[in-house]
């Protein structure tokens, strides 16, 4: 009796824990539903986003891919509360942007989106330290010590904390810029080509970075990039053109996404 | 190029507003003050021709100068010489002129008038050519009179009405027979005017049978200088003295000009100080503008423009720049100069009517000033311009501030700033007039110094203000490093501020300290309750201080009478008071002997004494009016000051030597003090006398700070126009600040500052500026106050500095309201920015 029922408890604890896994590894950080963004209006109307849906999982590593003009970055600006949109659904976890305010979007993204550039955007007048803490000071928080500790060590930036970024090499910049982003624990990060203006080094270890804190740390990362070897080190591939999506791959190399850009380009130019 | 340049002016419309708001202001003071002073000198001149149609050659007693023992007189012009100019063959007619002063009281028994214009003259004849007459007839005797109508219509006097006047102290109460228009200058300025019949005149002027002017009027066809030659003839050389009627008006235009160039010249000092504050302004636009368009003047060098030509494009930009200011600051000051003439009628000053006059000077003077201005403002930014590397055009980065080192500039601050303590601290240890150049020097040099060493300064200043700055959390942080950022460009904006503040600062600081110790001088000295004076400063007639010595709860009186004589071949004023009295209404410091006034005994400041060598003991023989001479003892030498010096004697001595006495002032102690019922009992006692001032000791101070009031504010004024030009820098540079830092700031909002922290962040960096002007102007003017009082207080000896605390703190409140206003427009624009075109890099 008693070691069926002892079977019975672990039964349950085995479902509830394979349920927890698949739940976690289903849930969605950001979805977008039939979003449209539309500019202008008659003949000189502009559709750069046209009913897009896609999710975006929790601790996934989403590159966006597509060539210029296929709304990628505003598909990124759109979903990450920096742009409005004309038509559909974003959801930031449970939260709806569409109904949002200025100041409730602001909000939002100081509190639970990270931010990459691919111009670095690091305030000049403040030092490493005092960059990577903005958005904390930004919310008057506190930052957790541990945590900030933990991020700066593996971004190697301890010893350039009393630094400005003037005294920065560009490699070391965009690693702060990763630090900022990761500090105040976002439930996404979003980058826009965060590599576009790095050598080849600095840019495999800031996308080493951002690959281990989404395996490592759980974290949720979307970068924009019209590099292939930058969108190899993501865990998904989607694909845009012409404001839609048209095509998804897992588990990239640079050469399946290389092809597959040969693929659009070639059927680009023949329609 | 000149396309170019042109292009660029029409690309920053925005931007060059501000530009061309600058040195419009300065224009428009500049030509305001011209076209302003241009106007009533014109109109004053018109008015004062006019009074002068009348005469064709004016008779004057000549005087005679002081000589030897003799103290000069005027020669009297009599009846008889009147009769004898108008008896020669060229002459029409003479008329006979008394002048005196003539306090009229409105219905309430106000003095109308500030009692400096407050004129009384004669009515020659039955007709006078001079006054028509508007209605009513010529008086006749001491009890009728006749007022101008200008006065006439201020009271509400009317024919008929009984009206209460005064000249020298007496109340008349005559009747109003007649009502003359006039264009006496002095009744255009709002004064006034009464008339008697001319023996009445004579007797209450105190000339009776005397004249003096006689005016004589040509015949038809005689020639204002034919009748001065006859006249010249006809009259004894040596008591007279004749003048053509155009040659008076002449006279008195060039008195006008002279006295207008005054004024002129204080506006135009404001004028420049605005237009300098404005040079700052036009050089950091002009810096701004070219750091700017460093990629656009690298291509216009990458395809083949040479340095000068850049350098041109720039300058050509700041003409046109410069002209549209100009045209437009012109038009502004012809509008202000109409305004100010209005102002000042308002303020009680009535100018005489007539036409706006803009002269071609004015038109070029404003030209010149807005161009030359912009162009030398533009110049150094136009060099800059030039150094750009072509290949400049090629990176894409924006183009970085200078950080150019700033030690050199540092080392000439430091040395300027030293220097300029130095020599305005050796300034305040030498004597009055001798100390004024080397303090103006040691000034200019300390504000160059300092304007130098603002962006060393701005650092450590700015810092002392982040504990207040951390309140407002990441924007105060965020501001406090943003306006140290460029500290030459905070530098230059705080610099247009401080240089208002500095100057409005330390006048403040003068004005406060002088008024405290005119104050103290007046009152301290005197331990009279009352001083009786005339309203304009003119004589009291000896039958007031007779009055006064009787009323029951007058303890004590004595006159202060003033009477020329001659020691030692110099002429030197003896003050006659009452002896016995004297010494219980002033409170005088006594150095040596004793304070006795009485018989030939007299006391003596300390300086006179000095400069005769006189110690108490001493005796001088000394001339008095009439030619008598008398030998006088120094009792004691006292200290004196502004209010009371010189020597002192008994009137009891004094009177019998004089044909005319008459007294400054009289002082007054009373049974039981300065009050209210006392001061009525006295005013009462002198007939309710408009012309006759009665004042305590308050009264006295209140006088004395009425007046420095009244300085201050129109400083004030004038100042606030530095000031304003001030808050277009401060407007200009933030909205500069905001368009560079773009990128930045949508990166903030990006990660999750709003609206108002980056409203807030552009607010506090105006404040931090403003305060940093505010602080070192407010500073330096302290400085300035403390050593111009120190070159002051060596002459008047009550002088004591006083720090006006309250008015510190406003003006500290001003330059923090000027951060504010200054940051709204920057803000909101900062609010507005597109953030997403902003982060999104080139």
């Amino acid at each position: 009796m008693t070691s069926l029922r002892h079977i019975l408890v672990l039964l349950e604890c085995l479902l509830v824990t394979t349920a927890s896994i698949a739940g976690r590894a289903t849930a969605v950080a950001a979805r977008a539903t039939d979003l449209s963004k539309i500019y202008g209006q008659g003949e000189t109307q502009v559709v750069a986003l046209d009913r897009v849906s896609v999710d975006f999982r929790q601790a996934e590593f989403t590159a966006i891919m597509g060539p210029s003009g296929s709304g990628k970055s505003t598909l990124m600006h759109c979903v990450a509360g920096l742009d409005t949109f004309s038509s559909g659904s974003v959801r930031i976890g449970e939260t709806e942007l569409g109904s949002l305010k200025d100041k409730q979007l602001t909000r939002l993204r100081r509190d639970k989106i990270g931010f990459i550039f691919q111009a670095f955007n690091l305030l000049p007048t403040l030092t490493a330290l005092e960059n990577i803490t903005l958005p904390m000071d930004i919310a008057g928080r506190k930052a957790d010590k541990q945590w900030l500790d933990s991020v700066i060590a593996m971004v190697g930036l301890a010893d350039r904390l009393g630094h400005r970024p003037s005294q920065l090499s560009g490699g070391q910049q965009q690693r702060v810029a990763v630090a900022r982003a990761l500090a105040s624990k976002p439930d996404i990060i979003f980058g826009d080509e965060p590599t576009g203006n790095l050598d080849s080094r600095s840019g495999a270890e800031v996308l080493g970075f951002l690959r281990n804190s989404v395996r490592e740390l759980g974290q949720t990362v979307v970068m924009v990039t019209h590099d292939p070897v930058a969108a190899a080190y993501a865990d998904r591939v989607v694909f845009l053109a012409d404001g839609r999506i048209v095509d998804e791959v897992h588990g990239p190399t640079a050469e399946s996404v290389l092809d597959r850009m040969k693929q659009f380009d070639a059927k680009g130019r023949t329609s | 190029m000149f396309r170019t340049a042109l292009r660029n002016v029409f690309a920053h419309k925005a931007r060059l507003l501000m530009t061309v708001l600058a040195v419009m202001l300065g224009v428009a003071f500049v030509s305001g003050t011209l076209v302003f002073t241009n106007t009533i000198s014109q109109a004053y001149q018109k008015s004062s021709a006019k009074g002068f149609d009348q005469v064709d050659v004016a008779v004057e007693a000549e005087l005679q100068e002081d000589k030897g023992d003799t103290v000069g007189k005027r020669a009297e012009l009599t009846q008889a010489l009147l009769d004898e100019s108008a008896k020669v063959p060229g002459a029409a007619s003479a008329i006979g002129v008394v002048n005196g002063f003539t306090a009229i009281a409105d219905k309430d028994g106000k003095l109308i008038g500030g009692g400096f214009q407050s004129q009384g003259g004669n009515y020659w004849g039955a007709e006078d050519p001079r006054y028509p007459l508007v209605s009513g007839h010529a008086p006749s005797g001491e009890g009728e009179v006749l007022i101008d109508s200008q006065t006439a219509k201020r009271a509400g006097y009317e024919v008929g009405d009984t009206v209460r006047l005064s000249v020298d102290g007496p109340v008349l109460d005559p009747k109003i027979t007649g009502i003359f228009s006039t264009d006496d200058g002095n009744v255009a300025a709002g004064g006034s005017l009464a008339l008697f019949d001319t023996a009445a005149a004579q007797q209450l002027f105190g000339k009776p049978g005397t004249y003096d002017q006689i005016d004589v009027k040509a015949k038809a066809g005689v020639s204002q200088s034919a009748l001065k030659a006859e006249l010249d003839k006809a009259l004894p050389k040596d008591t007279v003295e004749t003048t053509t009627g155009q040659e008076l008006a002449d006279s008195q235009a060039e008195a006008i000009s002279a006295s207008m160039s005054g004024l002129k010249q204080g506006l135009l000092v404001f004028a420049g100080i605005a237009l300098f504050v404005g040079t700052f302004i036009i050089a950091n636009t002009f810096t701004m503008l070219v750091a700017q368009r460093t990629k656009e003047l690298a291509l216009l060098r990458a395809v083949g423009a040479s340095r000068r030509q850049v350098t041109r494009s720039v300058l050509i930009e700041a003409f046109v720049v410069g002209v549209v200011a100009a045209v437009t600051g012109l038009a502004a000051g012809v509008g202000i100069g109409a305004g100010l003439r209005s102002l000042m009628g308002t303020l009680g000053a009535t100018v005489p009517d007539g036409p706006l006059v803009i002269t071609p000077g004015t038109v070029l003077a404003a030209l010149a000033v807005g161009v030359l201005v912009t162009m030398l403002a533009a110049w150094l930014p136009g060099r800059r311009a030039a150094k750009i590397p072509p290949v400049a055009a090629m990176s894409s980065v924006h183009a970085q501030a200078t950080t150019k080192s700033l030690v050199l500039r540092n080392t000439l601050g430091a040395l300027f700033s030293a220097a300029g303590v130095a020599v305005v601290l050796a300034a305040t240890t030498m004597s009055g007039s001798d100390g004024q150049a080397p303090m103006g020097l040691g000034a200019v040099l300390l504000i160059i110094g300092v304007f130098v060493l603002t962006p060393l300064l701005s650092r450590p200043l700015i810092a002392a203000a982040a504990p207040v700055l951390r309140v407002f959390g990441v924007s105060g942080k965020l501001a406090r490093q943003n306006s140290v950022r460029n500290p030459r460009r905070t530098a230059a904006t705080a610099s247009a501020l401080m240089i208002g503040l500095t100057l409005i600062t330390g006048m403040t600081v003068m004005a406060g300290s002088l008024q405290k110790s005119i104050d103290k001088m007046a009152s301290s000295a005197i331990r009279a309750d009352y001083v009786v004076s005339m309203a304009n400063g003119n004589q009291l007639s000896p039958d007031v201080a007779r009055k006064l010595g009787r009323i029951d709860d007058v303890t004590a009186t004595s006159p202060l009478r003033n009477a020329p004589s001659r020691i030692g071949g110099e002429t030197e004023y003896l003050t006659g008071v009452t002896g016995s009295t004297i010494g219980e209404l002033t409170d005088l410091k006594v150095d040596s002997g004793s304070f006795k006034v009485g018989g030939t005994q007299v006391v003596v400041d300390d300086r006179t004494a000095e400069s005769h060598g006189w110690k108490a003991g001493s005796s001088f023989t000394v001339a008095y009016e009439d030619g008598k001479k008398q030998k006088l003892t120094v009792a004691g030498v006292y200290e004196g000051n502004e209010m009371i010096q010189g020597i002192m004697l008994d009137l009891a001595t004094l009177s019998p030597h004089q044909t005319d006495p008459a007294d400054m002032q009289v002082m007054v102690k009373t049974s039981d003090g300065a009050s209210g019922a006392t001061k009525d009992k006295l005013e009462k006692a002198l007939g309710s006398n408009p012309a006759i001032k009665v004042q305590d000791k308050k009264d006295l101070s209140n006088d004395i700070a009425q007046m420095f009031t009244l300085m201050l504010n129109m400083l004030y004024g004038l100042l606030a126009m530095a000031v304003l030009v001030a808050v277009l820098g401060v407007i200009n540079t933030l909205a500069m600040s905001v368009f560079e830092r773009s990128q930045e700031i949508g990166m903030l909002r990006a990660i999750g500052l709003d609206r108002r922290g980056v409203k807030r962040m552009v607010r506090l960096e105006s404040l931090v500026i403003c305060l940093f002007g505010g602080v070192l102007g407010i500073g330096l003017g302290v400085f300035f106050g403390w050593a111009a009082g120190e070159l002051l207080g060596s002459t008047l000896a009550t002088y004591e500095l006083v720090l006006p605390w309250a008015r510190m703190a406003i003006f500290l409140l001003l330059a923090a309201t000027v951060g504010v206003l200054a940051a709204l427009w920057p803000a909101r624009r900062a609010g507005r920015l597109n953030m997403l075109a902003a982060i999104k890099s080139e």
